[in-house]
């Protein structure tokens, strides 16, 4: 028995030299100055106009995006499970086969979609319909999160979706459920955690991105991603930088907590 | 009698600070078919898997034909084990299952390929060599896990639960055929169940076990007519278990009323506990009863039928062949040899040490 | 009727809002025309270039590299990891599940410059071997998550019976507990080499100057605009996913054979 528990030695260094210390160290540069000493001064400057502007505005985005994901997700996830293709890998390959085209490129595609003489305007033109002006704006970089987080919100609801045994749902008919009211008292309730577990899977990395917001927002949207990028790469200050990702992880916080607290068995996992 | 091949000394075993065997203490003979039988919890699965070598005594020593195994890993050890739903290799076939400890023993193919066919006749499963385990019924799994046990030729066959997931009908046939095997092979069978009936089919010894501690140990029949307290009474087959009063030897008062019985040695006066099996309370006309009763249920099973009769404020589980509606009033005897009268706890520790704990 | 219509209709709808963009990088791939505003005709020159332009076949190298080592590394640790795991003990194990959770769970781009600031801190030099260091260490839970549950489905008493039979632990485990887990195994190497592959955050974080992997040449060439022979190479990457991922299967599974 202790042999087998020594087997995760490897791993269990591994996971504090690359998971816990570097986290403890974004703590440590983020509640110091230049100098070393403590300070809250680089998490207080979330409230500078230019940041929480930028959290703002990161904040609103990923929210309707996290919200479009699931409207689109949900009745997609059904659809899938009801067809009975019941092949998890084939459903999985759908989602998983864009990621093999990398993802700045397939971002930047919808460039080429969306420009004024893009594809997408030459078809509403030939439709005649009015021509779609988003690029560069708020707009486009919600299209680009609901694009590639997508597949994030789809996998976990199927997944809790193909797990309800079809007798629940017919216990729940033969005791006098209209098609409504299983769903709204039988099949949602059950796929609770798939559904906390996408919007994790969504949330998080819409609030952080910087890459879609400067390949489809152009330079004139600045989330809080790009704030912290730049502290980093162009700015070099650390300390300012990893004030910030506290900030950040803050919100992770909050939202593992929910999602702790939703989810207790970890069932709605992606794979 | 044979000579004693295995023998446990002292042992004791705790998980996460719950004691699950206390100081126990057992010897298996040579060709013996012993069953370990109790409810779950009761440590017989752990007793078996320190047999097997899966798990380490915390205390003590297992001596298997006068040398110690405490410590031998599983591999090493000349027994096999049938396991509670088979546990057999899926992704292989059962040809490829069945050698696969001849294969680790380098036996040579012409050898492996008799012991398959053997094994397979013995189990009456010829021409299966080929099939996928998913293929079979839950039955043909059973015998093909036990072909698999013992084609390595082990001194004793240890074999958990095996017809725990097998229905009813299934479960007596494997019955005959594992009493059959055995004696086929004259090997050794260790034996854990919670499935008294089971326990009383095919065993030559029962050990009835509860709360990590030996109750009772002894042949099916003398388990079942002279179980020594009223737990092991209880777990075996249906009783009455009556709180009494020993009068003097070979007289007890049960319910107020004095039975004749057999027993000696009790004293004057002690308390005891009286068990009397279903089938020995006989009904009878009120006036020849020494008791009389009102009958409360009814139900057909069968073979017999088993009423309820309330009778001086005890309610009598009876078992008979005639039948008394719900309702009559009836009289109660009990022959002397069918009362089996037990010491009571002398108390509460005594009874959480020696039953319940 | 009309349901199933508009079921498929959604179905559709979905796809061609996810492969929309795909279709256009491989339209771009055979695009005569340097820019991709405009369409200059059919063109396979970008091909041939492609193996001439040898930033891109470094970086391709790097990429897929960085992608195959982490991902084998991860698998091997993960798996190991996870028959630990499943002998620990209810509380450790939830800490343990915890910590692997992180990086699933935490946004990329405080993984990538907590990893940034670790290497600094420890003085290594920026370039593949940090970049390996940080993509094990996002690979690995996507193993553990990916195998655990088939570890939990695993009956336990099968490696015992082949230890019963005389199988040393190893041996058993190779023989019996591997081939149980092997779906579980395989789907968390894909998943671990396809994230690897496709990860240009922490990439970007960890990579020192003059190291490129695909991710990090793209985002630099933004702003000068991309070099057609990235979709070139693109589509060929895809197209060979594609074609494997069909033969894999339409290939009879090997299940009953053996």
């Amino acid at each position: 028995m202790n042999k087998k528990k020594l087997l995760g030695t490897p791993y269990f260094i591994w996971s504090a030299i690359f998971i816990v210390v570097p986290l403890c160290m974004v703590f440590y540069y983020g509640l110091t100055d230049k100098s070393g000493a403590f300070t809250l001064e680089n998490i207080i400057s979330i409230t500078t106009a230019e940041h929480s502007k930028a959290l703002w505005l990161a904040l609103v985005l990923s929210l309707i995006s996290t919200l479009i994901c699931l409207l689109l997700a949900y009745p997609l996830a059904m659809i899938l499970c009801n067809m009975k293709v019941n092949q998890h890998s084939f459903i999985l390959l759908i989602f998983i086969l864009p990621m093999w085209m990398n993802f700045l490129l397939r971002t930047l595609a919808w460039q080429t979609l969306l420009e004024k003489t893009g594809v997408i305007n030459s078809v509403l033109g030939f439709l005649h319909l009015p021509p779609l002006t988003i690029i560069n704006t708020p707009y486009a970089i919600v299209l680009g999160m609901v694009y590639n987080f997508l597949p994030f919100m789809v996998l976990p609801i199927y997944n809790s979706l193909a797990k309800i045994d079809e007798n629940i749902i017919n216990a729940a008919r033969d005791l006098g459920a209209n098609g409504l009211q299983v769903f709204i008292r039988v099949t949602l309730p059950l796929t609770i955690p798939g559904i906390i577990s996408g919007i994790t899977m969504v949330f998080i990395p819409a609030l952080t991105t910087f890459v879609i917001s400067k390949l489809l927002g152009g330079s004139k949207v600045l989330l809080i991603g790009n704030v912290v990028e730049e502290e980093f790469t162009q700015a070099s200050n650390w300390h300012l930088g990893s004030g910030l990702s506290i900030v950040l992880m803050l919100f992770i916080i909050v939202n593992m907590v929910i999602s702790a607290i939703f989810d207790k068995d970890g069932e709605g996992s992606v794979l | 009698m044979n000579k004693i091949l295995i023998d446990l000394k002292n042992i004791s075993k705790s998980f996460d600070g719950q004691m699950v065997l206390d100081d126990l203490n057992l010897y298996i003979r040579e060709n013996e078919f012993l069953t370990l039988l109790g409810p779950s919890g009761c440590g017989k699965t752990t007793t078996l898997r320190i047999l097997g070598g899966f798990e380490t005594p915390d205390t003590g020593h297992v001596i298997f034909d006068g040398a110690d195994i405490t410590k031998l890993p599983p591999n090493k050890r000349q027994l096999n084990t049938v396991f509670q739903k088979y546990a057999l290799f899926t992704h292989m076939t059962i040809a490829e299952n069945i050698a696969f400890g001849l294969k680790i023993k380098n036996k040579s193919k012409a050898y492996i390929d008799d012991k398959i066919k053997y094994a397979l006749k013995l189990v009456n499963l010829d021409g299966f060599e080929n099939r996928m385990p998913d293929s079979l019924s839950g039955g043909q799994q059973q015998r093909i896990a036990i072909a698999r046990a013992i084609v390595n030729e082990p001194k004793v066959l240890l074999l958990d639960e095996p017809l725990g997931a097998l229905d009813l009908k299934l479960r007596q046939d494997m019955q005959y055929e594992l009493i059959r095997l055995k004696n086929e092979l004259g090997i050794t069978f260790i034996y854990v169940t919670h499935d008294q009936e089971e326990a009383l089919t095919m065993s030559d010894t029962i050990v009835v076990m509860n709360q990590g501690y030996i109750q009772q140990i002894g042949s099916p029949e003398k388990i079942y007519n002279e179980p020594e307290n009223a737990f092991v009474a209880d777990f075996i087959g249906e009783s009455n278990i009556i709180s009494s009063t020993m009068i003097e030897d070979k007289l007890v008062e049960i319910l107020g009323v004095k039975f004749p019985c057999v027993d000696t040695g009790f004293g004057c006066n002690q308390p005891v506990d009286v068990v009397i099996r279903p089938e020995d309370v006989l009904l009878s006309s009120p006036a020849n009863g020494k008791m009389k009763g009102i009958v409360t249920h009814l139900i057909f099973k069968g073979v017999h039928y088993e009423m309820e009769v309330t009778a001086n404020g005890y309610e009598w589980l009876v078992h008979s062949t005639g039948m008394f509606p719900v309702g009559t009033e009836v009289g109660i005897n009990v022959d002397p040899f069918n009362i089996q009268i037990m010491n009571k706890p002398a108390s509460e520790d005594e009874e959480a040490v020696g039953v319940n704990e | 009727m009309i349901r199933n219509t508009a079921k498929k209709i959604y179905i559709a709808f979905i796809f061609i809002f996810l492969y929309a963009p795909i279709a256009t990088l491989i339209v771009l791939s055979f695009n005569a025309s340097r820019t991709r505003a405009k369409w200059g005709g059919f063109t396979l020159k970008w091909y041939s270039e492609l193996f001439q332009n040898e930033e891109i076949m470094q970086a391709l190298f790097n990429t897929l590299f960085i992608a195959l080592v982490a991902s084998v590394v991860a698998t091997v640790i993960g798996t190991i990891a996870c028959i630990s795991i499943m002998n620990l003990k209810k509380h450790s194990r939830s800490i343990v599940m915890g910590i692997t959770n992180i990086p699933m769970l935490n946004a990329d781009i405080v993984t990538g410059i907590s990893l940034m600031l670790l290497f600094i801190s420890l003085g290594l030099k920026f370039g593949l071997g940090t970049i390996l260091l940080s993509h094990i260490t996002f690979c690995i839970p996507y193993v553990i998550l990916s195998v655990m549950p088939r570890m939990k489905q695993l009956n336990p008493h099968t490696y015992e019976a082949a230890l019963d039979l005389g199988a040393g632990p190893v041996y058993g485990f190779f023989k019996v507990v591997l081939p149980d887990i092997l779906p579980g195994v395989l789907s968390g190497f894909l998943m671990a080499f396809t994230m690897s592959l496709d990860d240009f955050i922490i990439t970007h974080f960890t990579k020192g100057a003059g190291v490129d992997t695909l991710s990090t040449k793209i985002y630099t060439e933004v702003k000068k605009g991309i070099k057609p022979e990235m979709y070139a190479l693109s589509t060929i990457i895809f197209v060979t996913v594609l074609v494997l991922l069909f033969l894999v299967n339409k290939a009879p599974s090997g299940k009953n054979k053996k």
